[in-house]
């Protein structure tokens, strides 16, 4: 039953995978600009460009170069950057831990500001605070993140600048790092300086990611908790003699922490979307940076490779935020 | 006349919705320690409403404008909010209506039944376990082991009502509010909850202020009865002079409508007019009168 429930998961992850490279695929290629024009020195012969086609496997049709990628992908062969002359694999890897980690924080960020703003407003319903709570919470809804972007940088970048407003790392610093995820080594090896340094670099990109995010969460965790605060179970606690506050984390939170999850999972994949324009505001050296610049090269390999790559991750949330229901909801859990 | 303070002293109690009709129209009540109070009305009269008022989870709606509400001596009202949720959660318990609803579905049993023995009085966990253990068996259920270790959906609604009961008087609280706490479960479970929660009454020496529409349960059950009628106290008695000697005609057309009062199944029949008449004057004259003392 179980096993039956994960097989087909996996074949529907698959399907998925596969239906995102194809489209990726053909839509690059219909789309106008030829990238091995933007390759070649100006004076090229025709034959220049020929040999170029044929070196890349574009004089050949369109389904046969699919299948040839396809079958090279399967074997984890993403092909090789037209613009970058690298290993698509690699160039995806070296950069994927950037935007994972600003990913991460940014969501944290977002639970961190949304969760307590959300308590607040519950315990606190139907007064002045909770009207002020959703005031903000529409107005940073409203923005979006590279909006945002603009402000942060205003404000702390030039007004006060207390953060760094470019780039990953300070480039001064010397890195022991042995992998890309420099802001889980820099903890692991307790080299806090440079987690200092990183979160500098980050908080700005981060924070503009997760404003609204952490409105939505706000807005709908609040408005669940009020709705799970006149049930009975919650009343039962008040009568045990718990205050406001612990009713609200003891017995409303989990359940109603459910509804948001869901949401959560949804919005994050549309975080990891912002990240694109986010990570190219603050020279962020991710994997949303690299893929603009793939675009405007006309870097099909690369784009192919990036766009599977963030399709992936999609797909893993979404299986995470099931799992995640399955484990917060008993009933589900021996259903 | 009585030395001892009342378990409970409601007096002139009125809560109003934000329309400023009033719910509850200046209720007065006693339950003596260790007295089964029974709180009789139909749908509506504003019984559970005096419940939630004493254990301070009135509906935001809805306001307590007038009165006071003494445990054991102490009014309430002379207490900060702090206090007075740490004294009502030590002195009294709420055995609710619906088993089903009254139970986090998130969290298992155990940790229900003994949170209000470890976090508000602090009791060590190994204290609050043996004695959770101690109340499922006066419950008369036999694997506590599972019980505590189940979530609600694990357990039938029978069960889950012997699950709140235990849990009710697992902190030997004075007074316990049972709101219709058989309504909700099947006719056969009805009458065993009965007569577990008049048991383990009997044994704790609890006083409990028992909701019903049933006067069958009344008989049965109570020391003394209140009846309400539109949040309107209408007849106050000792339960045997109660149904002796009726003085208001609403409750003798209560009788007269439940044939056999040990019949807790049987229900209410609809109020002769004549006597709807009488109470629709009463309320009117009440509300009257308090409109003349609050301009
Ligand atoms: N949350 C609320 N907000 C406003 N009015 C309410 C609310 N809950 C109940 N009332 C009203 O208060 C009155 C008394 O309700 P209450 O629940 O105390 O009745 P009851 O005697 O317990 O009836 P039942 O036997 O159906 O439980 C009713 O007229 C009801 O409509
Ligand atoms: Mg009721």
């Amino acid at each position: 039953m179980i096993l039956q429930k994960f097989l087909l998961r996996l074949i529907t992850m698959a399907v998925t995978l596969f239906g995102v490279a194809v489209v990726v695929f053909i839509v690059i290629r219909v789309a106008p600009g030829d990238p091995i024009a933007m390759m070649l020195p100006p004076g090229a012969g025709p034959e220049d460009i020929a040999r170029l086609r044929a070196l890349y496997g574009l004089d050949k049709s369109l389904p046969h170069q699919f299948l040839i990628w396809l079958g090279g992908v399967v074997q984890g062969d993403f092909g090789t950057s037209i613009s970058l002359r690298q290993d698509v694999l690699s160039l995806v890897l070296g950069r994927l831990p950037a935007t994972l980690e600003l990913a991460t924080v940014a969501l944290l960020i977002a639970l961190i500001i949304g969760g307590p703003l959300a308590v607040i407003g519950a315990r606190e319903r139907g007064t002045a605070v909770e009207a002020g709570i959703d005031v903000a919470g529409g107005a940073a809804l409203s923005i979006p993140d590279f909006l945002w972007g603009l402000v942060l940088i205003l404000l702390f970048g030039v007004l006060a600048p207390i953060f760094e407003i470019s780039g990953r790392v300070s480039p001064s610093l010397d890195l022991p790092f042995s992998t890309q995820f420099y802001l889980v080594e820099s903890i692991l090896r307790l080299r806090f300086d440079l987690t200092a340094d990183l979160l500098s670099h980050m908080f700005m990109p981060a924070l503009a990611l997760a404003l609204p995010l952490a409105a939505i969460i706000t807005l709908l965790l609040k408005q669940s908790l009020k709705e799970v605060m006149d049930l009975d179970y919650v009343v039962l606690a008040r009568v045990k003699g718990f205050s406001e506050t612990q009713v609200i984390l003891r017995e409303a939170l989990k359940n109603a922490a459910l509804p948001t999850l869901t949401l959560i999972g949804v919005q994050f994949t549309f975080l990891i979307g912002g990240t694109v324009i986010v990570e190219r505001l603050f020279s962020y050296e991710g994997l949303g940076n690299m893929a603009i610049d793939a675009v405007i090269n006309r870097d099909l390999p690369l784009i192919q490779g990036i766009v599977l790559v963030f399709a992936l991750i999609f797909v893993l949330i979404n299986l995470a935020v099931d799992l995640s229901y399955a484990l917060l909801n008993p009933r589900l859990r021996h259903g | 006349m009585n030395a001892r303070p009342s378990c409970l002293s409601i007096s002139g109690l009125t809560a109003i919705l934000p329309n400023g009709s009033r719910v509850l129209r200046s209720v007065s009540l006693d339950v003596k320690p260790g007295e089964v109070h029974a709180l009789v009305g139909e749908s509506g009269a504003g019984k559970s409403m005096i419940g939630k008022a004493l254990l301070g989870v009135l509906p935001p709606s809805v306001r307590q404008v007038e009165g006071s509400i003494a445990l054991e001596g102490t009014e309430l009202e002379t207490l900060g909010a702090a206090a007075r949720r740490r004294l009502i959660g030590a002195r009294t318990a709420l055995i609710p209506q619906d088993p089903l609803t009254a139970l986090n579905p998130s969290r298992r049993i155990g940790p229900q039944m003994s949170d209000r023995l470890t976090h508000i009085l602090g009791w060590p966990a190994e204290r609050a376990r043996n004695r959770i253990r101690e109340m499922l068996a006066e419950v008369h259920i036999r694997e506590p082991d599972r019980v505590i270790a189940a979530y609600p959906h694990e357990l039938s609604g029978g069960m889950r009502q012997r699950v709140l009961i235990a849990a009710a008087f697992a902190a030997e609280p004075r007074l316990i509010v049972a709101d219709e706490p058989t309504t909700a479960l099947d006719v056969t479970v009805q009458k065993q909850i009965l007569r577990l929660i008049a048991d383990l009454q009997r044994q704790h020496g609890t006083a409990i202020l028992f909701v019903t529409h049933d006067l069958g349960v009344v008989a049965k059950i109570s020391q003394s009865v209140t009846v309400l009628y539109a949040g309107m106290v209408v007849e106050r008695a000792p339960t045997p002079a109660l149904f002796a000697t009726p003085q208001h005609a609403y409750t003798r057309a209560l009788m007269a409508a439940t044939p056999r009062y040990t019949d807790p199944a049987s229900s209410l029949q609809p109020v002769g007019s004549a006597v709807l008449a009488e109470l629709a004057l009463e309320v009117q004259n009440a509300d009257n009168e308090w409109k003349r003392a609050h301009g």
